[in-house]
């Protein structure tokens, strides 16, 4: 089959397998969750159904290993992709494992919540394997979407209800300055491909240089608000703070990384010729975000508050490596990013089953945890310390990896502004290990537990989090083969 | 061997993490047998260190990060050469000092034992670390058992001085990680003897920066004059045996760092800055030399006098010459044994008469002679008296340092003349005079830990004021090679 213009197009549905079986999944949580009664199955029933759904798509994504195919010059399907889909795929998983309890007490619409948690994953996914503007942006829209819901369900919480509707409307704004800026691409371009817009400019003879920058600024400024980097960081703070506790995860995992899978893609590819463009716009907004976001973190007293701007800090870190791109920074980034979402989802899972048992996400709450529950306030701590790049934790290791390679891209000043940030942050992380360590509890001072699937997500997280800080060898040769293909 | 070394207090500390909370003091015990268990080793690898032998002894290596393509490779590299075998000797003994007076702790004791065999990997791992990110690695886990054992069993200000210590360390690092980052950038590998054979010539950044980013932190952790204030603090406020720790190894780190990163993978830089370190050097040992004579409490006495006798380490190291530099090292380990014993009798005199307020004690040895005495040998060592080991390491820096330095050193020599003064008249106020009634029914050492821990430490540093060869033929062994790079090329 061809398309208007005369092009072959590859029509291979099973390429895009582990998308739809995610969407199979979707429609078949809403309809279970729909007749519950009828069909006779419990709550736990449709967590359940999400699980399976995921580890199909997970052992679809697997099929295609060192594949390099497209599906119609829409999405491609090479290692880049399967390395995002089966990172969103474990982020989910854990997210629902680790959560379930939380969300059948305190989420209404447990069938909308699942289903949309699925499509939203989707979504990110198919940011990753896009190759095409307009595709890339349906796949923003459809994990947007699914997360200005998703943010507004916290049960009798008015706090969610602002966060999302705060959420939507800078995101509808954003979005629109994002299609703008697309739309200025394609003018300079001629073309939505990637590719195409990749030979457009580095011919070299294109005289359509304030478009481009225009484009580029807008474009910047669209994603910027997505990867939440100061200054577009506004809507990130009462997003966390008000979304229910999984959602706030997986905004800070998910939401964030498939971001970052598309700007590597498109400033990898096709807008790599115009570097000299967009490089010092991307550094400046680096070190706005790593310093701002970890300055604004000292005050903080709510723990969902504080971990939103610490991760707002961790975007910072990571644009760092988009400003001196290539295989080296990518993969890197590549290994920083799944550290940073394994040690974030240790800490959320922890908060999560805290909160489970407290009901409270103030800082102060923590008080006494070391004495209360000696293994949570140890998940929490490896957690908050890996975040703050403690030898032996994954933060430690990827962080060493990103600036070492961002160092040997010349740009040492970023990486010193990146330590002494990274030297704040060690601060307000401490506040919290504080309360838990040096503290007597308050009221109730007998031992608890977490429930079973409590202790499964917050230990795997824990191991997880040591495994990439001590060996952390699977996890960079998984790196450098998904980042290959960007640089070939 | 020192893998062993490094790994035995770590399994002492998993042990006693997971005892039964009915079982709790048996910490203690673990605690002893796994420090004791290092010390042994400790011992063994000195005793068995072949000075004659050039390079590193007793390596245990294999590659750790590789990633590929990215052109550089961290590994574990553990070894000791001459510079190192005492430091883990000394690191070996005040371990097993610290967990001795430690065993009149009563509150959550299972994580204090835990905490302070934590400390005693990560310490002996830098100590051991051949490999400059591995290095970095063990310098900062280091400061989670130190801030958690300031701020959880300290006394006073604790957790403001916890959070202090933390933060001054922490900038230091900051800047060393760049420096390391930058030089291992540059030389695609980290392994500190390939890159004292071939120092980097150019780098991004002006050498002479990298030079003083790591120097920083290395400064910093010393202590010396401008960036000492750290240390007055944590030492009041933090509970006795980690005191011990803090004066008798966290300090060397610093002084280590020097010798064995900063001069011989930078030795250009360290040349030309050499009138700077020493002027440092000579102000440090001057100012805390005044600074100390002004203390009324015991503890900051002690703390202030260390900021002084660090100084003479820098002295050492700025003579840039076999000489001083084997002084600066040996300087490190009698200062080690000589304040660790001086925070040692601080602690007992404090846990009896619960003040550390010098002018309110008076006569304390007609209450504890022991106690009195031992803490009279220990200043008297501390203010360099002939036929205790500290005169033996004053007297080599001094030496070493006159040449290059006659400014400097003679500001050294006063500080001994200024030591000689807080000392004795430290002495004189705690121990002489009248005998006053409220200190009536003080208790001399009797507990066998206390005997065990004061007399260990007396006996080195006696045997090494008489005969220093046991400890100085390793040093000089060690220092050899990082003098021959000074003496050869500048």
């Amino acid at each position: 089959m061809t398309d208007l213009l005369g092009n072959d197009l590859n029509l291979q549905y099973e390429l895009l397998g582990p998308e739809i079986a995610l969407v199979i999944t979707a429609a078949l949580v809403l309809f279970a969750d729909a007749f519950r009664r009828e069909l006779k199955i419990g709550q736990s029933a449709i967590p359940a159904i999400s699980i399976l759904g995921l580890v199909v798509a997970l052992l679809l994504s697997l099929l295609w290993i060192d594949e390099n195919k497209d599906f119609a010059r829409l999405v491609t399907i090479d290692n880049f992709t399967t390395f995002f889909r089966v990172l969103f795929i474990a982020v989910t998983v854990v997210v629902i494992i680790g959560s379930h309890e939380y969300i059948e007490r305190r989420v209404s619409h447990l069938g909308e919540f699942y289903s949309l948690l699925l499509l939203s994953t989707v979504g990110a996914m198919l940011m990753a394997g896009a190759r095409d503007l307009l595709t890339a942006y349906l796949a923003i829209e459809v994990m947007s979407f699914s997360l200005y819901i998703l943010v507004s369900l916290a049960k009798s919480d008015t706090r969610s209800g602002e966060a999302s509707l705060k959420y939507v409307l800078l995101g509808g704004v954003a979005s629109a300055m994002l299609l703008y800026g697309l739309s200025f691409l394609y003018g300079v371009g001629g073309s939505t491909q990637y590719t195409e817009i990749a030979a457009a400019l580095s011919d070299g003879t294109s005289t359509l240089e304030l478009p481009l920058l225009l484009g580029l600024a807008l474009i910047i400024a669209g994603l910027g608000f997505k990867a939440s980097a100061v200054p577009f960081h506004m809507w990130t703070p009462d997003a966390y703070e008000g979304a229910p506790i999984p959602i706030t995860a997986y905004l800070s995992a998910t939401s964030k990384a498939a971001t970052f899978a598309l700007l590597l893609r498109w400033f990898a590819g096709p807008l790599l010729p115009a570097i000299d463009s967009w490089q010092w716009m991307i550094s400046v907004l680096a070190v706005l975000t790593m310093v701002i976001g970890n300055l604004v973190a000292l005050q903080q007293s709510n723990i969902k508050r504080l971990l939103a701007y610490s991760s707002i800090g961790q975007v910072g870190f990571m644009l760092m490596a988009i400003v001196t791109i290539s295989d080296q920074t990518g993969s890197a980034l590549l290994l920083h990013l799944s550290g940073y979402i394994i040690t974030n989802l240790a800490v959320f899972m922890g908060v999560i089953a805290f909160y489970n048992r407290t009901g409270r996400e103030e800082i102060v709450a923590f008080r006494g945890l070391a004495q209360t529950n000696p293994y949570l306030a140890l998940v929490i701590t490896a957690g908050l310390f890996s975040l703050a790049g403690m030898p032996l934790l994954a933060g430690f290791l990827t962080k060493f990896i990103l600036f070492q390679s961002v160092v040997s891209g010349g740009y040492t000043w970023l990486v010193v502004t990146a330590l002494l940030a990274s030297t704040v942050s060690l601060y307000y992380y401490l506040q919290v290990i504080r309360q838990m360590y040096m503290y007597q509890p308050e009221g109730d001072a007998s031992r608890w537990r977490l429930s079973p699937t409590g202790y499964l997500a917050t230990g795997a997280m824990l191991v997880g989090v040591v495994w990439v800080g001590v060996y952390a060898a699977p996890f960079y040769t998984a790196a450098d083969r998904a980042i290959a293909p960007l640089f070939t | 061997m020192v893998t062993l070394f490094l790994l035995l207090p770590l399994a002492g500390a998993l042990l006693a993490l997971f005892l039964p909370r009915e079982r709790e003091l048996d910490a203690r015990w673990i605690a002893l047998l796994f420090s004791g268990l290092a010390f042994a080793v400790s011992i063994v690898i000195f005793v068995t260190f072949d000075p004659d032998q050039n390079g590193y002894q007793f390596v245990d290596q294999f590659t750790w990060i590789n990633p590929s393509g990215a052109g550089f490779e961290v590994q574990y590299f553990v070894g000791v050469d001459g510079l190192s075998a005492p430091m883990v000797l000394l690191l070996g003994l005040l371990s097993v000092v610290a967990v001795l007076v430690s065993f009149n702790i009563d509150e959550r004791v299972k994580e204090y034992f835990a905490y302070l065999l934590l400390l005693e990997t990560a310490v002996a791992g830098v100590f051991l670390s051949l490999d400059l990110i591995q290095f970095f690695l063990f310098w900062e886990l280091e400061l989670l058992p130190m801030y958690m054992l300031i701020s959880i069993w300290g006394s006073g200000r604790n957790r403001y001085s916890a959070m202090k210590f933390l933060i001054y360390t922490l900038a230091g690092s900051a800047f060393m990680l760049v420096g390391f980052l930058v030089i291992g950038v540059d030389a695609g590998t980290f392994e500190i003897s390939a890159l004292t054979e071939m120092p980097p010539q150019d780098a991004l950044i002006p050498l002479s920066l990298v030079f003083w980013a790591i120097m920083i932190a290395f400064l910093v952790k010393l202590p010396v004059f401008p960036v000492h204030t750290w240390l007055p603090d944590a030492h009041t406020d933090a509970p006795t045996a980690v005191s011990v720790m803090l004066a008798g190894v966290l300090l060397k780190m610093g002084g280590y760092g020097i010798l064995r990163i900063a001069l011989p993978i930078l030795p250009e830089q360290a040349h030309d800055f050499r009138f700077v370190l020493a002027a440092i050097a000579g102000f440090s040992v001057l100012y805390g030399a005044v600074i100390t004579l002004q203390q009324r409490d015991l503890k900051r006495l002690i703390a202030y006098s260390s900021v002084s006798h660090m100084g003479y380490v820098l002295l050492g190291i700025a003579a840039l010459g076999a000489v001083g530099l084997s002084g600066a090292a040996l300087q490190m380990f009698t200062h080690g044994t000589i304040t660790g014993l001086l925070f040692v009798m601080v602690g007992l005199i404090y846990e009896r008469t619960h003040t550390r307020d010098i002018t309110s004690m008076s006569g304390l040895m007609h209450r504890m002679p022991l106690i009195g005495t031992v803490m009279l040998i220990a200043g008297l060592a501390s203010l360099g008296l002939p036929g205790l080991s500290g005169f033996v390491a004053e007297l080599t820096i001094f030496l070493g340092a006159f040449d290059a330095h006659p400014a400097a050193t003679i500001a050294g020599i006063f500080g001994v003349v200024l030591a000689a003064g807080y000392i004795l008249w430290m002495v004189q106020r705690i121990f002489h005079g009248p005998a006053d009634e409220k200190w009536a029914d003080l208790k001399d050492a009797n507990c066998w830990w206390e005997h065990v821990a004061m007399g260990s430490l007396v006996v080195v540093i006696v045997a090494i004021g008489i005969f220093p060869g046991i400890i100085t033929d390793s040093i000089e062994s060690g220092i050899a090679p990082i003098a021959q790079i000074f003496e050869a090329n500048l």
